[in-house]
């Protein structure tokens, strides 16, 4: 085992997310802001090539690996955190946070990962805790809770399972760039995929983030996807099969979204539309469109966040959610309205917003790669993110018709948090520099020009008309619309029969099936690695995995200590 | 931006009276118009061509919109079902 660090980041927030259940008042407020401060400190300390390494059955686990893509996602996880934490602040469930602020560091942990078990393990740390994050949504979170479990430990499996062939065919567990030419790494890519909200699998994320509760989903929709696109950069840059699912993620979350009621849910499928660009970006591949893809992912996480604590005030001073039974709130929460108009503005991609500066390097790449098609989709779909998101959610939620609420403005730690995100959403809108800094590779890249900045406003401005034009057709209604998870959530369905009204029974058959699928894979392992050591053939196999995954988890949370 | 195009009753906040309505739109239609025709000062450099025509990104931004939200609604007439579906 060998170290050149003080301490890896990731454990700051682990340890914060571990010690945090246990605390009340001024010790909470202490811990909750200081301990992402420590972390993203810690994350300018790890220096380029690898940091911590640690030996596992025979392998050399890289637990820190630095360079500038991994400290520019695990900045801005950081950054998330503090933002929420101190959003947070006030919120009562210390369990929540807890989970919320290991999950964090889970997410840091995958971006300082040089190797494929050390994914794998911090992966499923945020597999984990992000579940109990969903779980603090209260009673109505326990089905969507358990879906999202369901989801997120088949895509586990697949990922392990592509893991393990990987290093049966390699006999590596290096995790660097890969083509897509064994079944392994098309199990690999799937695993990746799945956190990125990728079809056939998108439901899985405004299907639970939505039942998390005001603060909850704030920290949700950072880092599950955001990983995802990290690790879809580090591993399958430039693999053409991404522009296409990007592309259909991107129109994907549009047009759910212009049919969605329920706030959070349009914020959570726009969630779906701004991966896909990301995604698409890593398909087109090139300096620029990884680089615009890093960009996107860093900003998005900022102003989504932001979005999302506009959302989450509204939801928790007027306990409701639904478009239907909000508006008119721009009279008594002007602030909570002016944040969510920077954040929608940002994500809409306006000149002077953080959203300007990092998509259309992004479209520049497919420009410069002669990509008609992607280029003008993207194009078209910009249009409609300000329709989706841009207009929408502001205009239903505090304007629209006056629903006769008169809520006050949240507390003053949630307008704080509000504050300091849009401030970074002006911000690296006016001032791209140090942003463009921490990019992979080096920008040749000048987003204010006039050409640019007057095709963007028109382009925003006429889909601003054509939303007003189109309002009656936009008009809520007390409605969802389907998705492929029908196929398990179906009433009375096929698949997964009364797990919505019989959750004990949905629950045991679950772990079950997930046991057995985690053991089959555990059991390829075993058989690689000999029948020795200190699980023995006398084990349950079922029992065997979880042992073998907490020991592993152990093993790599301990050996930051050395 | 427009703010509100129909008036709720009973309501007089100075942004959603009549008449601040009314010149909101007066405003953005002005300012759409100025945008459209800054494409006859400003010098675009198309990628593919199309994207040079004048006031590309008003009229394929606005037409995007419409091809959406009507796809949506096309969509959303097969695979709309009550906000409580699912709760059974």
């Amino acid at each position: 085992m060998t170290t050149s660090l003080a301490l890896p980041p990731a454990l700051a927030l682990i340890a914060a997310g571990l010690l945090i259940p246990f605390l009340n008042g001024a010790a909470r407020t202490a811990v909750l802001l200081v301990a992402p401060v420590v972390a993203m400190w810690l994350v300018w300390q790890v220096p380029d090539g690898v940091q911590l390494t640690a030996s596992w059955m025979g392998y050399q686990l890289e637990i820190v690996r630095g360079d500038k893509l991994a400290r520019l996602f695990a900045t801005v996880f950081t950054i998330m955190a503090f933002a929420g934490g101190l959003y947070s602040l006030n919120q009562s469930s210390s369990f929540e946070l807890g989970s919320a602020y290991a999950y964090a560091g889970g997410a840091v942990g995958v971006a300082f990962a040089g190797d494929l078990i050390t994914v794998f393990v911090f992966w499923e740390i945020m597999a984990v805790a992000s579940t109990m994050v969903v779980w603090s949504g209260g009673r109505r979170a326990t089905g969507s809770g358990l879906r999202y479990a369901a989801i997120h430990m088949f895509g586990g499996v697949l990922l392990m399972a592509g893991i393990t062939g990987e290093i049966h065919n390699t006999g590596s567990i290096a995790f660097q760039v890969m083509d897509t030419s064994t079944p392994a790494r098309w199990l690999i890519l799937a695993g990746f995929l799945i956190n990125a909200g990728a079809p056939p699998f998108s439901a899985w994320l405004p299907d639970a983030y939505p039942a998390a509760s005001w603060s909850g989903m704030v920290f949700l929709s950072a880092f599950t996807t955001k990983t995802a696109v990290y690790v879809l950069l580090r591993g399958f840059p430039g693999t053409e099969l991404l522009i296409y699912v990007g592309l259909y993620m991107v129109f994907y979350g549009i047009v759910y979204a212009i049919l969605e009621n329920d706030m959070r849910r349009i914020l959570a499928y726009s969630i779906v539309n701004q991966v896909g660009f990301m995604v698409t970006g890593i398909g087109i591949g090139g300096q620029m469109a990884l680089n615009g893809a890093a960009a996107h992912a860093f900003t998005h996480i900022i102003y989504k966040a932001l979005l999302l604590m506009s959302a989450g005030s509204v939801l928790l001073m007027t306990g409701k959610n639904k478009c239907t039974d909000l508006g008119g709130l721009f009279r008594t929460m002007p602030f909570t309205m002016v944040m969510g108009v920077v954040g929608a503005l940002a994500i809409s991609s306006f000149p002077l917003t953080s959203g300007f500066i990092s998509k259309s390097m992004i479209s520049q790449g497919a420009a410069d790669g002669h990509l008609a098609f992607v280029w003008f989709m993207r194009a078209a779909a910009s249009a409609g993110v300000f329709l989706h998101a841009g207009i929408k959610f502001p205009w239903f939620v505090f304007f629209q018709k006056d629903s006769g609420l008169r809520p006050p403005e949240p507390p003053w730690n949630m307008r704080a948090g509000m504050l300091l995100m849009a401030a970074f959403c002006i911000g690296l809108g006016v001032w791209p520099g140090p942003l463009y800094d921490l990019l992979p590779y080096p920008v040749d890249y000048l987003p204010y020009t006039a050409s640019h900045v007057v095709y963007q406003l028109q382009l925003l401005l006429f889909s601003g008309l054509a939303f007003f034009i189109m309002l009656g057709l936009l008009k809520r209604t007390e409605t969802i619309t389907l998705d492929f998870d029908w196929i398990y959530r179906k009433p009375n369905g096929w698949i997964t029969r009364g797990m919505n009204d019989e959750l004990e029974r949905g629950w045991s058959r679950l772990m079950d099936r997930a046991d057995s699928a985690l053991a089959s894979v555990q059991s390829g392992i075993y058989r690689i690695h000999g029948p020795d050591g200190i699980f023995g053939r006398s084990w349950p196999t079922g029992q065997m995995a979880f042992w073998a995954t907490l020991m592993l988890g152990a093993y790599v949370l301990l050996s930051y200590y050395a | 931006m427009d703010k509100d195009q129909r008036k709720p009753a009973g309501d007089d906040h100075w942004l959603v009276r009549p008449s601040t309505i009314r010149a909101l739109w007066i405003g953005s239609s002005i300012l759409l118009a100025v945008l459209v025709l800054l494409d006859l000062v400003v010098e675009h450099h198309p990628h593919f061509g199309i994207d040079g025509t004048f006031g590309f990104g008003a009229w394929f931004g606005f037409l995007s919109c419409v091809v959406l939200v009507l796809f949506a609604k096309g969509l959303g007439l097969i695979l709309k079902r009550p906000d409580t579906y699912y709760d059974n």
